[in-house]
């Protein structure tokens, strides 16, 4: 159990390249926190900079006070779980969880003690004979998790731990990692490239980018209040919509019309001495078959369905919006992450996420509607929430 | 083409029809199996007509009488030649001095060539370079490398050794400088085969073992170690296999004087010198068989996994 805290760690390459520049963070006692980010945005480097696998080039970094920069990982106490899991292939399930007991010269009776209590927990009392070679993916990744627990360590590193699983089993994974981790209240920092397991995991998230912290917050906060347009577009799934827009007398018109905005967004977006030109954002869930709304304030459009996904619970309509896209270094980004910068478009594409009991047709027109009180503004210059509040 | 790989991938997971010859092979298939036989036969009779027709013809020449001086005493005597050399001393004599070679060099190269490996696998700056000057011994030809320790050693010419001793004059200080020789030659070549295991050791491993409190020490007996075992068991059966032929050597340094001979030396002498074609194909068929041991012994007993048997290693 134990505190961390980063007081503007930064890592700068040999060759003056900037991985992490200036992360402060502090991880409470007990505290699941998320460093999640596209590939490249320094979270890996931050975790192994905790681990001591990569030398700090600026900052502090202390461990229940104690600064530990020049500690070796094996004298900071803490156990870390890896995307490749890293089981010894040599060893049984039983001696590899044993390793670190044995290094730290435990005595037989405590190390097969832990190791047991471990595999029950972990449900692996029957392979404990075996070598990882012969285990599947969801065991080998349960045999790392034991790896690290037996010892009771400071903390848990885990650099996306569950990335190598298939979609089902990483789910259910998911919620097997925050039952052991609020069982144990081990402090844990997870890394992950993937939204969702930020926003089901954590206590907080922290967000990055460029080796830059973008926000941290709350899931819950970050996608209500996403500080700007890089985290904006990073949390939720389907992503957020962003349209080019001009703000003029408080309304405001995008390619999908003009709409009053609401008292409460006009006054945050004066307090923030909003530009002319923005972007806004509008989350697939704010909006809705226009049959379906009545007498709720906001704008509406129509515009023909491309494509139409019954989910069961909800259908996603997908829409082209003719006219500008909007375009900011954060969002070329964001694309770029996605993988569909290649894909050909002529105007903005719209998801939008619909009740199940709307008439939507693929191919045919649709009136809809979006809540204008939702609606959030953007700097295109700066990247900048001009709707954020505390 | 992906017809074929196709129909592969379905036969597969049946239990060998091809084995209980009772499933009758496919059009197809049977014409591609014609069509490997047919690409693989002339690969085939070389091999047979190099190696198979000599090693037959040795095997048959050592249990003959045949000796070039005497051509008409040739003779069919069974396994008389073998009694005759198992039962000389030079022979033992030479199989001890071949064996101590063989054991002492090969452990020194061990352990130089990992830590050359290890050197080579670590460098960052200069990769190409270190790893280049590294093979320079490897690149020279045995006999030129040979030559050049024995006029570093011999006792009018050798910068090694002062102008009263002559150490290639008698049989330990001989034998050692041969094991310099061998060692100094193949290092480079058993840190290239344990530099390629070293590339099987993934850095996470490495991490992990760090993560879980090994020194550097404990990382690499613990973890590098028994993770590139196959890598070094082939190393190992490779240069013992080289090592208990060695000749070129032995033939420059000492010419086999003062009991410095090794097997590979007393074969030569029989057979080319002394012309006596029994003896000397005798001696080669009982160095067949003690590398044939010593494979064995690599591969069945230290679980070796031989080169073409892809079962990717005992882990």
């Amino acid at each position: 159990m134990a505190e961390i805290v980063l007081d503007k760690i930064t890592k700068r390459y040999p060759d003056g390249a900037l991985a992490v520049s200036e992360v402060d963070l502090q991880i409470a006692d007990g505290e699941f926190i998320i460093l999640v980010g596209p590939s490249g945005c320094g979270k890996s480097t931050t975790l192994n900079m905790i681990a001591g696998l990569e030398d700090i080039s600026e900052g502090e970094l202390r461990i229940d006070g104690q600064r530990v920069n020049e500690k070796a990982p094996k004298d900071r106490d803490i156990a870390m779980v890896f995307q490749s899991y890293a089981l010894y292939p040599h060893m049984s399930v039983r001696e590899n969880m044993a390793f670190p007991l044995r290094l730290a010269k435990v005595d037989d009776a405590t190390v097969q003690a832990k190791v047991n209590e471990a595999a029950e927990i972990l449900d692996l009392v029957a392979h404990l004979d075996r070598k990882p070679g012969n285990l599947s993916g969801g065991q080998r990744q349960r045999v790392a998790m034991g790896r690290a627990i037996v010892r009771s360590p400071k903390a848990f590193l885990m650099d996306e731990p569950l990335s190598n699983l298939d979609a089902k089993l990483r789910v259910q994974m998911r919620t097997s990692v925050s039952k052991l981790q609020k069982q144990l209240g081990t402090t844990t920092v997870y890394v992950t490239h993937d939204q969702t397991e930020a926003m089901t995991l954590g206590d907080r998230v922290v967000v990055l980018r460029g080796g830059l912290v973008q926000q941290v917050g709350s899931p819950q906060f970050l996608y209500e209040q996403p500080a700007n347009l890089f985290v904006a577009g990073f949390i939720g799934s389907p992503a957020m919509n962003f349209l080019p827009g001009t703000l003029e007398n408080g309304a405001l018109n995008t390619p999908l019309g003009t709409v009053t905005l609401s008292d409460r967004i006009r006054r945050l977006a004066e307090a923030a001495n909003a530009p002319r030109e923005l972007i806004a954002g509008i989350r697939p869930e704010h909006f809705e078959d226009a049959k379906l709304v009545e007498g709720k304030p906001g704008g509406s459009f129509t515009a023909t369905v491309d494509v139409l996904e019954s989910m069961g619970s909800d259908k996603y309509a997908y829409f082209t919006v003719e006219g500008e896209t909007a375009t900011t270094a954060e969002l070329d980004e964001l694309a770029a992450d996605a993988g569909s910068t290649d894909v050909p478009a002529s105007g903005s594409s719209i998801v939008t996420r619909l009740a199940a009991s709307s008439g939507a047709v693929a191919g045919q027109p649709l009136d809809l509607w979006y809540d204008s009180d939702k609606i959030q503004l953007f700097d295109p210059a700066s990247g900048k929430n001009l709707t954020y509040t505390e | 083409m992906s017809e074929s790989t196709q129909v592969t991938a379905a036969t597969t997971p049946e239990p060998a029809p091809a084995k209980k010859g009772k499933v009758p092979l496919s059009e197809g298939k049977r014409a591609e199996r014609r069509l490997g036989l047919w690409l693989i036969a002339p690969a085939a009779i070389v091999m047979i007509a190099v190696t198979g027709y000599p090693i037959l013809y040795s095997i048959w020449l050592s249990l003959e009488r045949y000796d070039l001086h005497f051509p008409d005493q040739q003779k069919f005597i069974g396994l008389a030649n073998y009694g005759a050399v198992l039962s000389n001393g030079y022979w033992w004599t030479a199989y001890g001095v071949t064996m101590f070679i063989t054991i002492v060099s090969v452990i020194i190269e061990l352990v130089l060539g990992m830590v050359l490996a290890l050197i080579m696998h670590r460098t960052l700056v200069g990769r190409g370079l270190v790893r280049t000057v590294t093979l320079i011994p490897y690149g020279i030809v045995t006999v030129v490398a040979a030559f050049s320790w024995y006029f570093a050693w011999n006792t009018d010419s050798g910068y090694l050794v002062g102008s009263e001793s002559a150490p290639l004059t008698s049989t330990w200080p001989s034998i050692f400088i041969i094991i310099l020789a061998e060692v100094w030659k193949t290092t480079p070549f058993m840190a290239l085969l344990l530099m390629a295991g070293l590339a099987l050791v993934p850095e996470d491993l490495l991490k992990a073992a760090s993560m879980d409190g090994a020194n550097a020490w404990q990382r690499f007996t613990k973890v590098m170690v028994p993770v590139m075992k196959p890598a070094i068991l082939v190393a190992l059966l490779f240069r013992t296999l080289d090592a208990f032929r060695i000749f070129d050597n032995i033939y420059v340094l000492t010419t086999g004087q003062n009991d410095t001979s090794s097997v590979s030396m007393q074969t030569y002498n029989n057979l080319l010198k002394g012309l006596n074609l029994g003896i000397g194909s005798t001696m080669a068929v009982l160095i067949f068989i003690s590398v044939a041991i010593i494979a064995f012994i690599f591969i069945k007993v230290f679980g070796t996994s031989a080169p073409g048997s892809d079962d990717g290693g005992k882990r």
